[in-house]
């Protein structure tokens, strides 16, 4: 059978990602250092653990509400109120979702219309292109540059809008760039849509990993609640990206369509998961702010290190990646992280793998013990050193 | 006064001012300072070695003692716990709520030396009413460090 023919033909188009090549690479090899991931090193605290085990022990293992346990939804809507002053109906207006990723493709399958424009900032978490695509929309993508602290501008939003956009994407905190928008940068970017009718997704999945200043919600500020959904999770505030716990937020109309097409996709998120996540939600202020501690510290050893090596490093406000330009050493970030790979042991993810702009820069987690960072960056000290010559 | 500080000491004392200086967001003179502030008012009381001494050839031999006293006139149970923290054996005295009062814990190279320590230096002191000592059998985790081998980091190499 010739399957290229049978087949879907977005999806036939659609290309894996751009990093698998490094998994092979990586796999063949011993002794590699990774900086590489996107979840945090913690297990999950023990006492949500506990209640998961808990929930099986209670036989509560059946299929839930499609929108998910109301205590978790809930809890979920006096969190927003209390963290973010979001005032949202857990009747209405909350959907528990298998990750945050689930939440992304529920809202743009419900929003996009095949040939809508749908505005999306990079670099950027990998999957909304093509959960953009399979829907039928068209990506129109926006540059963010490091000399803007990688934020979008209202100028930039602007230039971008013609009369077919219909959803602007908001990935703030950013995974791969640590850039955050505060309240002020929101505003402006809510004065250009205020008038228009212009979709929201805003990707909010590292609200609680902020650096310094609070997270601020674009839902919060004047006339933007109405047309934004909101992508929240678990995964990593909680550090439960194995339990695959996610929740989105919009208004009911919006929510209705959402619902319907994770109620035939999905039926229900995990129920286990569920019952961890409303233990996470209720009692796990300490664990966040003792891992958002963590990550501070190695935060700013790493943003360091990166800037004595001589690879210029903004510095990360939110998430817990760093983003350092290596234009410097002349190389793409593709050879960049295969030389740093196979000659040092040492994994990172280029920058293009988050948009082409994202050429230049590479991604380093610093989800990892600080011996585990300074050793990575000893080694990739000494790679910079080789090619210097 | 910097909690942070004394958190990342508390998790390894070794960090360098350097590696503390980076981390706190400070510069090394000033995380300096502190530290020395922090010795000099007595919150700092030492830096020492986390050490699983399962592993180790040599004897090593920890007891839990409980001690019911009776309160001494005037100076309660102050003058007892200092007369018991002054062996070298000794290693923490607790002021407990509940069943006894002092919590001893000791250290010794055999089971027998800790229960002749107990029955020879603790239990004949004035004031002593019983002793209960317990062997420790297995230390799981001490000093909030687990203290099996160390876990592997089960991620993958990569992930968006």
């Amino acid at each position: 059978m010739d399957y290229n023919k049978l087949l879907n033909r977005t999806v036939l188009d659609t290309k894996p990602s751009g990093i698998r090549k490094f998994f092979d690479i990586a796999e063949k090899m011993n002794n590699v250092i990774s900086l590489g991931v996107g979840e945090p090193d913690f297990a999950t605290p023990w006492h949500i653990r506990q209640a998961g085990i808990q929930s099986l022990e209670d036989k509560k293992t059946r299929y839930t509400a499609n929108r998910g346990i109301a205590q978790l939804r809930n809890e979920i809507s006096k969190y927003l109120l209390k963290r973010f002053d979001l005032d949202y109906n857990p009747d209405g207006d909350i959907l528990i979702t298998v990750g945050g990723s689930e939440g992304i493709d529920c809202a743009v399958r419900a929003i996009v219309n095949p040939g809508d424009e749908v505005i999306i900032p990079q670099p950027s978490f990998v999957c909304y292109e093509p959960i953009v695509r399979l829907a039928g929309g068209v990506p129109v993508f926006i540059e963010t540059v490091a000399e803007n602290e990688f934020r979008l501008t209202a100028d930039q939003l602007k230039k971008a809008i013609t009369e077919k956009t219909k959803l602007l994407i908001l990935p703030y905190p950013c995974n791969p760039t640590g850039a955050i928008m505060t309240a002020e940068d929101l505003e402006a970017i809510a004065a250009v849509l205020r008038d228009t009718d212009i979709l929201i997704l805003s990707d909010e999945i590292y609200c609680e990993l902020t650096y310094g200043e609070n997270h601020v919600s674009i839902a919060s500020i004047d006339g933007m609640k109405e047309r934004t959904v909101l992508i929240g999770g678990f995964s990593k505030s909680y550090s439960m990206t194995g339990w695959r716990m996610g929740y989105a937020c919009a208004d009911v109309e919006i929510m209705k369509q959402m619902v319907k097409i994770h109620q035939f996709a999905i039926m229900s998120a995990p129920t286990t998961s569920q019952y961890a996540a409303v233990e996470a939600i209720k009692n796990g202020d300490e664990d966040v702010a003792r891992m958002r501690n963590q990550y501070d510290a190695r935060r700013r050893l790493m943003v360091n290190g990166f800037n004595k090596i001589g690879l210029t490093c903004f510095e990360p406000k939110g998430a817990f990646y760093a983003f350092p330009c290596i234009k410097s050493t002349g190389l793409s970030s593709d050879e960049f992280c295969e030389q740093l790979l196979k000659r040092y042991n040492v994994a990172v993810i280029p920058g293009s793998a988050f948009g082409e702009c994202g050429d230049g820069y590479i991604r380093a987690s610093y989800c990892y013990s600080v011996e585990h960072i300074e050793e990575a960056l000893r080694r990739i000290e000494l790679f910079i050193n080789e090619l210097k010559g | 006064m910097n909690v942070k500080l004394l958190s990342l000491l508390e998790e390894n004392a070794r960090y360098s001012l350097e590696e503390l200086a980076l981390m706190l967001g400070s510069d090394e003179k000033t995380v300096a300072c502190e530290i020395d502030e922090l010795r000099n008012s007595g919150v700092i009381r030492g830096y020492r070695t986390l050490i699983n001494w399962d592993k180790v050839d040599n004897a090593h031999v920890t007891a839990i003692i409980e001690l019911k006293l009776t309160p001494q006139p005037d100076a309660g149970f102050e003058d007892l716990a200092e007369k018991i923290m002054g062996f070298d054996h000794v290693e923490s005295v607790y002021l407990m709520s509940g069943g006894y009062d002092l919590c001893v814990i000791v250290t010794g190279q055999s089971f027998q030396g800790v229960a002749m320590f107990v029955a020879k230096r603790l239990a004949p002191i004035a004031g002593v009413v019983s002793t209960a000592t317990h062997f420790v059998l297995r230390k799981y985790k001490d000093n909030g460090v687990e203290m099996q081998d160390t876990e592997h980091d089960d991620r993958e190499s990569f992930s968006f």
